[in-house]
């Protein structure tokens, strides 16, 4: 019953991600990883691919894997599943969610959660970074290349944004850093 | 029917063409849903983020099942949700069957060994931006940084402990200081 657990899978990533974007990937990465769907590496891959398409990238992501594991089946279940809450709680509750947004207790609850969303996200950031890096935490060897693209990469996409005004776009630093990638461990 | 088939085409026509998904979608969404067709007035665009934002699911999808019920109901909320998804779906489809192999060749296994890292780059970012946004208070920061750390030891020590359960002890602790600081206020107005 792969499909079922597709579904189930995905229904659990859309039901508990706040926010777009990037927001999603922490538990994206617990549920594949916990389902032994795809590694790190792999991930990381696959969100490169999803911001350089267009689309959401949870949806992007679910019909990625749904179709890897179980077909087109599969693809069209994790797809449904992973946009189903949004869709069931925009119906259903938009009046209800507007009433909440005005209430002190639920704007309180959002005010910490928005922290440990971020929270959440950073760290698996930081980790993923980490872990080009060092290869594992269990049995770290560091990867001169990995160390000095990294920091210099993260130096030009942060200088970008604190000297310009938009700041460098994602798909830029995508681009920039499959030239270097191909320079360094291609070549 | 028609105007089915217009939110429809619409919404896929924002899929098809914004990249990175979420906030990179409302200027979009904007542009099509306020100034082309009237569907949405500004106010309501305005609202529209804080909307997407508590609510479960990736904000595009929000904004499109909101403007289509708002149009014609839960057909509309079909068609213009179907219309934001099918684009993406497809290309994602039709990448699936070939991307394994594809990253097996030596010249794209260099290029997305590149890319891995400005992924990472990219996480870290948008953690950055999102707590840029944050109101600088003590509470605020505390639970930031507890959460960040928190996360670091269940990712380094592959701790089996759900961000979901990390999500609901947040939103726990803004819960609990609400409530005791209304219940302080109270106990100083009796």
């Amino acid at each position: 019953m792969k499909i079922l657990r597709l579904f189930l899978a995905f229904l659990k990533v859309g039901a508990f991600t706040f926010g777009g974007g990037y927001a999603a990937v922490p538990l994206i990465r617990e549920t594949v990883l916990a389902n032994g769907w795809l590694d790190d590496a792999r991930l990381s891959e696959l969100i490169a691919v999803s911001e350089s398409t267009p689309g959401p990238i949870m949806v992007n992501l679910a019909t990625y894997i749904g179709s890897v594991q179980a077909g087109v089946p599969g693809a069209i279940a994790a797809t449904l599943a992973v946009v189903l809450p949004a869709f069931v709680v925009i119906l259903l509750l938009t009046k209800a969610l507007k009433k909440a947004l005005t209430s002190e207790g639920f704007r309180a609850a959002f005010g910490t959660l928005r922290p440990t969303i971020a929270g959440i996200i950073l760290a698996t950031g930081v980790f993923l970074a980490l872990n080009n890096v060092i290869g594992s935490v269990q049995a770290p060897v560091i990867d001169w290349k990995a160390l000095l693209l990294t920091a210099l990469l993260a130096a030009v996409y942060f200088a970008s944004r604190k000297f310009t005004k938009r700041g460098m776009s994602p798909i830029l630093l995508i681009l920039l850093s499959g030239a270097a990638g191909i320079a360094l461990y291609a070549v | 029917m028609k105007q089915l088939i217009e939110l429809f085409l619409q919404f896929a026509k924002i899929g098809a063409f914004t990249f990175g998904g979420g906030y990179a979608m409302l200027p979009m969404i904007e542009r099509v849903c306020v100034e082309q067709k009237q569907w949405l007035s500004e106010e309501e665009m305005a609202a529209l983020p804080a909307l997407a934002e508590s609510s479960p699911g990736p904000v595009a999808i929000n904004c499109a099942t909101f403007v289509g019920h708002r149009q014609k109901g839960i057909p509309g909320a079909v068609a213009a949700t179907l219309g934001m998804i099918v684009p993406s779906f497809v290309i994602i489809l039709l990448l699936s069957f070939f991307l394994d192999r594809f990253l097996e060749n030596k010249w794209v296994a260099g290029a997305f060994a590149g890319i891995k890292i400005a992924v990472g780059i990219l996480i870290v970012d948008a953690a950055v931006r999102l707590f840029s946004k944050l109101p600088k208070t003590l509470p605020t920061v505390l639970v930031g940084a507890g959460a960040f750390l928190l996360m670091m030891a269940i990712n380094l020590f592959a701790l089996h402990i759900s961000t979901i359960a990390l999500m609901l002890l947040g939103a726990a602790v803004g819960l609990a200081l609400y409530l005791i600081g209304r219940r302080r206020r109270g106990g100083q107005a009796q």
